[in-house]
C-alpha cells in the first residue's frame, strides 16, 4: 500500500517535470528552429537593406527604423500617462465611484485582445482624426495598449513602499507631491523601470493592431530624418510617415511562399526574439537586483 | 525661513510683509499641488476614455453594418463571404473557427498547466522554482508572430509526418501552439491560487497520514478551485483574442466546420485579412470587421469579468 503510494508520487513528479519540460522545451525548440533556419541569413547586408523581391537581397532596415521610432512615440506618450495614472490611483484617489470605474476599466483594458486596439485606432486615429497609417498612429495605439501594463506594475511598485516613509515626510511638513516626488517615486523607481521595460517589450512584438491600422508591408524608403540642416534643426515630418515594423516584416515573409522567404522570416524572427528576450532579461535582472538591495 | 538661528532676535517680531509673503507662498504651493493632482487625475481618466472610445468606435461602425445586414442573418447564416459578389454575413463560420482553435488550446493548456502548477507549488524546490518562473516569463514574452511562424513551419510539418493528409493550413497546429502560448499565464495564475491555500490545511492532511500527492489532489486543488477556474477562464479569453498564430497557420478561409484537421478562419484572422486588403473606408466590408470585433470584444469582456470575479472570490476566502 505505502509502496504503491510512493510509486504514484514518484510517477506524478515525473509527469510534473515532463509538463514543465514541455513548456521550457518549446521555448528551446522555437529558438532552435529560428537559429537553424535564420542565423545564416543575418549579416550586415540583411540589417541594412530594404525589402526586395529577391529573398537574398532583402533586408530589415525600414523595419528596424520603424520599430525604433514607434517605440519612441509609445514610450513618450504611454509611460508618463501610465505612471501618472498609477500615482493618482495609489496616492491620491479617494474611494469614489469614479475611482472604482477607473480601476475596472484598467483591469478590463488589460484583457482586451490587442486586435481590438487596432480597430479603435483604425476608426479613431486613422479616419476620424485623419492621421492615416502613420508612425504617430501606431505609436499612439501601442501607447494605449501598454497603458494598463504600466499602470498595474507601477502601482505594485508604489504599494511596496511602506506607509511610514510617507508619514515621516508628512511629519516634516512635506506636501503630498513633495512626498511623492522626493520619496515614493525614487524608492520605487527600479520596480517602475521593470514594468516599463516589460511593457515596451510587449509593444515591440505586437503585430495584430499594427496590421489592422493598415501598415504597409513593402517599404523601400526611410521616414524623413528628425534632424535637418536648416533651423529649427528639427522636423516632425517622420511622425506622419508610412512605416513598417519588425513583426510586420516577419509576417509578410512568412505569408510568402518559397524556401528563401521562410529563411528571411526566421532571420527577422530571430532578431525580434533576441530584442524582446533581451528586454525581458534586463527586466528580470533589474528586479533581481532590487530584491537583493531593498529591505524595508 | 532658512536664516540661521543667530540672526533671530530675542523677541521675535513677525512683520506684516513676512506674513503676507508666507501666505502667498503657501497659496502658490497649494495651487501647484492642485494643478498636479488634476493632471494626475486626467491621466488616470485616460483608461476610462480609451474604454469608452473602443465601445463607441465598435458600436458606431457596427451600427452601419447592421443597417445593411439583419441581426438574424448575422447570427444564423452559415456563410461568411463579405468580399464576394454574393456577399453573405453569417458570423457562425468565424465563431466555429475561434471555438475550435481555442478548445484545442485549452486541451493542451489545462492539463499541462495544472500539472505544472501543482508540481511548482507543491513539489518543486524553491531553487527550481526560481529558475523555472523567469523561463516561463520569457515563453510568455515571445511575440505572437513568431509563434505563428512556429505553428506554420515547425508544428504543421511535424504533424504532417503523423497524418500525411493533413493540409498545410489547419486548425490543429495553431490550436496546439495557442495552448503552449497561454501556458505561462495559466501556470502562474494556477500556482498563485494554490500557494494562497493556507499551510494549515496541508498540515492537517499530512497529520492524517496522507502523502504529498494525496494532499495536493484532494486538499489543495479543491481548496483552490475558484482560482484555478479563474486561470482557465482568463486563458480562454487570451486564446479567443489570439490573432497572428491563426492568421498565419489556419488559413484565412471562413469555413463552418468542427473538424480541426481542416483550414478555417477565426474572427481575429478575418479582421487581419480585411485589414491587409484595401477596402474603402465606409464600405460594408470595412464595417464588417467592426461587427466581428464587437463580437470578439463582448466575448472576451464576459470571460474577463467572470475570471476576475472568480479570482476575487478565492482571495476573499483565504
Amino acid at each position: 500500500m505505502l509502496r504503491r503510494r510512493k510509486f504514484t508520487e514518484v510517477l506524478f513528479k515525473a509527469v510534473g517535470l515532463c509538463s514543465l519540460a514541455l513548456a521550457i522545451g518549446t521555448l528551446a525548440l522555437l529558438f532552435g528552429a529560428l537559429i537553424v533556419e535564420g542565423a545564416s541569413r543575418i549579416d550586415w547586408q540583411f540589417l541594412t537593406s530594404f525589402p526586395s523581391r529577391r529573398a537574398t537581397q532583402a533586408g530589415i532596415l525600414p523595419a528596424l527604423v520603424g520599430s525604433s521610432l514607434i517605440m519612441l512615440v509609445t514610450a513618450v506618450v504611454g509611460i508618463p500617462l501610465g505612471v501618472a495614472a498609477a500615482i493618482y490611483l495609489e496616492e491620491y484617489a479617494r474611494r469614489t465611484w469614479l475611482t472604482e470605474l477607473i480601476e475596472v476599466t484598467v483591469m478590463n483594458l488589460a484583457g482586451v485582445p490587442s486586435i481590438i486596439f487596432g480597430l479603435l485606432a483604425l476608426g479613431l486615429f486613422v479616419y476620424m482624426l485623419g492621421l492615416g497609417a502613420s508612425i504617430l498612429t501606431a505609436g499612439l495605439t501601442l501607447a494605449l495598449l501598454i497603458l494598463p501594463v504600466v499602470i498595474v506594475t507601477t502601482r505594485e511598485a508604489i504599494r511596496a513602499i511602506p506607509v511610514q516613509i510617507r508619514e515621516a515626510a508628512f511629519a516634516l511638513g512635506a506636501t503630498k507631491w513633495q512626498t511623492v516626488s522626493h520619496h515614493v517615486l525614487p524608492y520605487s523607481s527600479a520596480g517602475i523601470l521593470t514594468g516599463i521595460i516589460l511593457a515596451l517589450s510587449r509593444a515591440i512584438g505586437e503585430t495584430a493592431p499594427i496590421v489592422t491600422i493598415g501598415a504597409l508591408t513593402f517599404i523601400a524608403f526611410l521616414p524623413p530624418a528628425p534632424f535637418t540642416t536648416e533651423p529649427p534643426f528639427m522636423s516632425f515630418e517622420w511622425l506622419m510617415s508610412p512605416f513598417t515594423v519588425m513583426p510586420i516584416q516577419m509576417f509578410a515573409w512568412v505569408s510568402r511562399p518559397g524556401e528563401d522567404f521562410a529563411g528571411n522570416a526566421a532571420a527577422a524572427g530571430l532578431v525580434l526574439v533576441c530584442m524582446t528576450l533581451a528586454m525581458n532579461g534586463l527586466a528580470i535582472y533589474v528586479r533581481y537586483l532590487m530584491r537583493k538591495r531593498v529591505s524595508w | 525661513m532658512n536664516k540661521s538661528l543667530a540672526a533671530v532676535p530675542e523677541v521675535i517680531r513677525i512683520s506684516e510683509p513676512v506674513i503676507v509673503e508666507a501666505t502667498a507662498r503657501r497659496r502658490a504651493q497649494h495651487r501647484r499641488e492642485q494643478v498636479i493632482e488634476s493632471g494626475l487625475f486626467l491621466a488616470a481618466l485616460m483608461s476610462v476614455a480609451a474604454t469608452a472610445a473602443i465601445l463607441a468606435v465598435l458600436l458606431w461602425e457596427s451600427l452601419g453594418f447592421f443597417k445593411a445586414v439583419s441581426l438574424t442573418d448575422f447570427l444564423t447564416d452559415t456563410l461568411w463571404t463579405p468580399l464576394f459578389d454574393d456577399a453573405r454575413y453569417g458570423i457562425l463560420p468565424l465563431l466555429a473557427g475561434t471555438v475550435v482553435t481555442s478548445l484545442i488550446g485549452l486541451l493542451v493548456a489545462i492539463p499541462v498547466g495544472t500539472v505544472s502548477a501543482i508540481y511548482l507549488s507543491e513539489f518543486a524546490s524553491s531553487r527550481l522554482r526560481e529558475l523555472i518562473k523567469p523561463a516561463l516569463e520569457l515563453l510568455g514574452a515571445v511575440p505572437t508572430v513568431v509563434y505563428g511562424y512556429f505553428a506554420l513551419l515547425v508544428v504543421t510539418p511535424t504533424l504532417q509526418k503523423l497524418w500525411p493528409d493533413l493540409p498545410g493550413f489547419n486548425m490543429l497546429s495553431p490550436g496546439i501552439v495557442i495552448g503552449i502560448m497561454i501556458l505561462p499565464l495559466v501556470i502562474s495564475l494556477s500556482e498563485d491560487a494554490m500557494r494562497a491555500v493556507p499551510m494549515v490545511l496541508r498540515e492537517g492532511s499530512y497529520a492524517t497520514g496522507a502523502t504529498r500527492l494525496q494532499t495536493a489532489w484532494r486538499v489543495v486543488v479543491p481548496a483552490a478551485t475558484s482560482g484555478l477556474v479563474a486561470a482557465y477562464v482568463l486563458g480562454v479569453s487570451r486564446a479567443v483574442g489570439e490573432t497572428m498564430v491563426v492568421a498565419i497557420a489556419a488559413g484565412q478561409n471562413p469555413n463552418l466546420t468542427w473538424n480541426p484537421m481542416e483550414p478555417a478562419a477565426t474572427i481575429t484572422a478575418y479582421i487581419v485579412q480585411v485589414a491587409l486588403g484595401d477596402l474603402p473606408h465606409g464600405s460594408i466590408g470595412y464595417q464588417s470587421i467592426f461587427a466581428a470585433g464587437l463580437v470578439l470584444a463582448v466575448t472576451t469582456f464576459a470571460f474577463n469579468m467572470f475570471g476576475h470575479a472568480m479570482r476575487k472570490r478565492f482571495r476573499e476566502v483565504y
